[in-house]
């Protein structure tokens, strides 16, 4: 299968300078948006965008067939919380851009940008994006101040992973978040009170250089004025029900905020109130254990109560292995989420919740061609992506582990008569 | 030479209920002898008891056995807590419960051989952080089974997941960390009611980064050469100490009236690896370091059992079996530090492909409930790299070659006649993710069952707050 993807690839690669029209002919196929799912259909793209999708397994004239029949075709998943071209390695090599200590630009952490910091090149990249992710949050995910900073959404391919810079900002209202205001959420709720009052308060940009003595500095500042008025959604993150409800209670103060739901193990006890309020929830399914005394009631059944009560849910709260995304999918489903909202939570969840769904999380007109073709059901941990598309090309379905892989295979075949460092397969 | 009494020997005789004889015995006199010194080997001994069970006979059933074969439509029949036959046509047995096992496939009972439940248990408060002794490199003296708290929630997790059998261990900061103890998953109210009668120790072992980074600052050692240094100085002054009782032992033997030698705990364990009673379980990523272990292994003469987490196995899988050595290895974790940048997916496929032993294990909490699937995807990876292992075969990564690691495969770890009934009927295949254990047994005893809400196991920490029965 790998041979026939590479082949694909070439043949694409090929062509692409000419027609940059590819059809994937005949795949059952989720297009995640109106069309619902097509147990036989073809998708069309043009130019990096999905032109349409048609029923049947035929494409029009000047379109590159790609074969899919037998194969599930999906759109590019999007990873709903992550540090990806932030991180190399976690610990003990060098600068993390994904996390950090106090500096003179931030009082609050709202200033922070990672949109200045993401590594494209980084071998998680494409490790990440030949298992059919091919977008991704990522942000800051320690720090010792209260707002983890400004997100970005960025593609996994290419040299310009930005699409969505200053996307979102993250605090913790939590446990972790109570710590750093000062071991208590007594502190905690009216710091961030207070700091939105102070952003609030100001009206038009702070200047550098104008005097100030703010909780906030004047970045801070300017940074917080686009969630206040609801342009750059605000992820809270919260695992107790009683912090949850603390969020909702939030959420009704400040209406124009656009308030997301982060990790909220406890979130299924207060599903009725979360879906009233129209705040969705990231999660990681699998989070079934009693870590502290805010996840007391940690069930695997969390997703699947939180989608009975109709609040949307997306999955994938990881770094290196963002990729299981579709296993912990998978489980939440074993564990009475419906398919169709398994496949969501990877996919038009996250985009919905990022404010990105114009451009991604479904296949439908007008939409980046972020395409995967499946070996079979994307959840089941036995199949695979087979070819990944981004931005309407195919990628080389090759990442530093694969090369590892291979010039191990290789390495055996020749009984380690050749110095490892000379095997190039 | 005459004898005294020394607060040593007494607080010995007291230890070991040795009675000393022939005290104040004179200089002329033919030398009487005290009581030979010798050590318990078994201080805590196991009061585990297993859950009364039923003659069982399972028909109609998917079989993976454990050793490599695939029974379609086949039969289990378990009693008295032994699993008595497994076949294609067996008699239904007088007496027996008969469960049709249409659609579903019985395994043995996943035994993980890397855990820290219970030394790191939920919650994770610092109050309960009893995994890593970090006052010393060297710690071989303490033991695991002395900070398993049993009500950890954890363990009724992982018997959802099929877990019959674990290996508690305690952490990677030091170059040896110290005893681990194996216990059958069913959680009761002590240690000793869990742990596994007549299962061999382990010492815990790391290399690398973290003995490095964590005694870096406090004294050393601060590189790798440094770990090594303290490895083989440990084993060396455990040769010594060997040396003193086998001393002590002849001089006995030859009628004189020796002093024993000063218990010391940490030489004890050490010496107990030298002469091939406990197991080393070495937390060791990076093929090289891996290499040089087996070189110190060589040098002081003992056995490397198992390499934990072994994440670069696939470049020296040939000198892993070479040398008879284990790979305790995750599906795909990675990344998370410089020694596990090169993980490959198709590490546990490559190991097993090149002869070598291969295991699945978790080390994680959430990682113990789904070890199955953690096979799947290491089997189906495989697979594509052109690996082409049977799923009987690589159930061996989950029950028998973790069974071996733990020298416990002579009682449990596969489906074969008079071995302990510890099995898992999953409602499907269990290479899927979709699948879970419906039914679990551990020496024959029902431990799980998925319809039974009111059986579900629950800890003292989660009796009488939210979330209590719940499904977890």
């Amino acid at each position: 299968m790998k041979k026939l993807a590479c082949l694909i690839a070439a043949s694409l690669l090929s062509s692409s300078a000419l027609a940059e029209k590819v059809a994937i002919v005949g795949g059952k196929v989720f297009t995640m948006a109106e069309q619902g799912t097509l147990e036989e259909g073809t998708v069309l793209m043009t130019d990096g965008k999905v032109d349409r999708v048609i029923k049947g397994a035929s494409a029009p004239e000047g379109y590159t067939v790609v074969d899919a029949k037998g194969k599930v075709v999906t759109p590019g998943l999007v990873g709903s919380m992550t540090s990806l071209g932030l991180v190399e390695v976690s610990s003990s090599a060098g600068v993390v851009d994904a996390s950090t200590e106090a500096s003179p630009i931030t009082r609050t952490g709202a200033a922070l940008d990672v949109s200045y910091a993401v590594n494209p090149d980084s071998s998680l990249m494409g490790i990440t994006r030949i298992e059919g992710m091919t977008s991704a949050a990522t942000s800051i995910t320690y720090t010792d101040n209260l707002f983890h900073g400004q997100g970005a959404v960025i593609t996994l391919d290419g040299d310009a992973p930005l699409l969505k810079p200053r996307a979102f900002m993250v605090v913790n209202v939590g446990a972790d978040g109570a710590h750093e205001a000062g071991g208590t959420r007594a502190a905690l709720w009216v710091m961030l009170e207070n700091v939105l009052e102070e952003a609030a308060s100001v009206s038009g940009k702070v200047s550098p250089s104008q005097e100030w003595h703010g909780l906030n500095t004047p970045a801070d500042v300017n940074a917080l004025k686009a969630v206040l008025n609801g342009d750059m959604p605000l992820l809270m993150e919260a695992d107790r029900a009683s912090d949850i409800r603390q969020i909702i209670a939030f959420k009704k103060r400040h209406s124009n905020i656009d308030v997301v739901l982060m990790h909220g193990v406890e979130a299924w006890r207060v599903a009725d109130e979360l879906a009233a309020a129209d705040i969705p929830v990231i999660l990681d399914p699998e989070y079934n254990l009693p870590g502290g005394f805010d996840q007391m009631g940690a069930t695997l059944a969390n997703a699947a109560r939180l989608e009975a009560a109709g609040v949307t849910v997306a999955v994938g709260m990881d770094t290196h292995n963002i990729r299981l995304a579709t296993q912990h999918a998978g489980n939440a489903v074993a564990n009475g989420l419906s398919y169709e909202g398994g496949l969501a939570s990877l996919t038009r969840a996250p985009a919905a919740i990022l404010g990105v769904d114009d451009m991604l999380g479904s296949l439908a007109s007008g939409k980046r061609a972020d395409v995967v073709i499946w070996s079979g059901d994307p959840l089941e941990v036995t199949q695979v992506a087979e070819q990944v598309f981004v931005n309407g090309e195919a990628i080389e379905m090759e990442s530093r582990q694969t090369r590892l892989r291979d010039r191990y295979l290789a390495v055996q075949e020749d009984e380690g008569k050749t110095p490892t460092h000379f095997v190039r397969p | 030479m005459k004898h005294s009494t020394s607060r040593l020997s007494l607080a010995l005789a007291c230890l070991f209920s040795v009675a000393l004889t022939g005290c104040g015995t004179s200089k002329e006199e033919k030398q009487e002898q005290d009581a030979k010194v010798s050590i318990d080997p078994n201080p805590y001994p196991s009061t585990y008891t297993p859950i009364p069970g039923e003659s069982t006979f399972i028909t109609n059933v998917t079989v993976l056995d454990g050793v490599g074969n695939e029974i379609k439509n086949g039969m289990v029949h378990f009693a008295d807590g032994k699993i008595v036959a497994v076949g294609e046509s067996l008699d239904v047995p007088e007496g027996a419960t008969v469960i049709d096992g249409a659609g579903k496939w019985v395994t043995p009972g996943i035994i993980d051989n890397h855990s820290h439940l219970g030394v790191y248990p939920s919650p994770s408060t610092h109050s309960h952080s009893d995994g890593n002794e970090i006052t010393n490199p060297v710690t071989a003296e303490v033991w695991a089974e002395h900070s398993v708290w049993p009500q950890d929630p954890g363990f009724g997790r992982a018997l959802a997941g099929g877990v019959t059998t674990l290996q508690v261990l305690p952490g990677s900061a030091n170059l040896f960390g110290g005893r681990s103890v194996v216990l059958k998953n069913v959680p009761d109210r002590t240690m000793q009611d869990m742990k596994m009668p007549d299962a061999p120790y382990g010492l815990k072992m790391a290399c690398g980064e973290n003995p490095k980074r964590v005694y870096g600052e406090k004294g050393g050692p601060s590189t790798r050469m440094g770990n090594v240094a303290g490895y083989r100085q440990a084993w060396s002054d455990a040769q010594d100490y060997m040396r003193k009782w086998e001393r002590y032992e002849k001089e006995y033997e030859a009628g004189d009236n020796p002093k024993a030698p000063k218990r010391d705990l940490q030489m004890e364990t050490l010496a107990g690896v030298l002469s091939g009673d406990i197991r080393v379980h070495m937390h060791c990523y990076r093929a090289d370091e891996m290499t040089v272990m087996m070189d110190v292994m060589k040098e002081f003469d003992y056995q490397i059992g198992t390499f934990h987490h072994a994440v670069e196995s696939y470049k020296i899988a040939d000198k892993l079996k070479e040398n008879n050595v284990c790979s305790a290895m995750w599906a795909d974790w990675w990344g998370f530090k410089m020694e596990a940048y090169d993980g490959i997916r198709e590490n546990i496929p490559a190991v097993h492909n090149a002869g070598a032993c291969a295991i699945v294990h978790s080390d994680s909490d959430l990682g113990i409930q789904r070890l199955n699937q953690e096979a799947a995807k290491a089997w189906s990876d495989g697979k594509r790299a052109g690996i082409d292992i049977s799923m009987a075969d690589a159930w061996q990564w989950l029950s028998a070659n973790p069974a071996k690691s733990l020298g416990v495969f002579d009682k449990t770890g596969s489906l074969e006649a008079g071995k302990q009934a510890d099995l898992v009927l999953w409602n499907g295949n269990p290479f899927s993710t979709y699948t879970k254990a419906e039914r679990v047994y551990i020496d024959g005893g029902l431990a799980y069952s998925l319809e039974d809400k009111s059986s579900w196991p629950v800890s003292d920490f989660e009796l009488g707050q939210v979330g209590e029965g719940d499904a977890k």
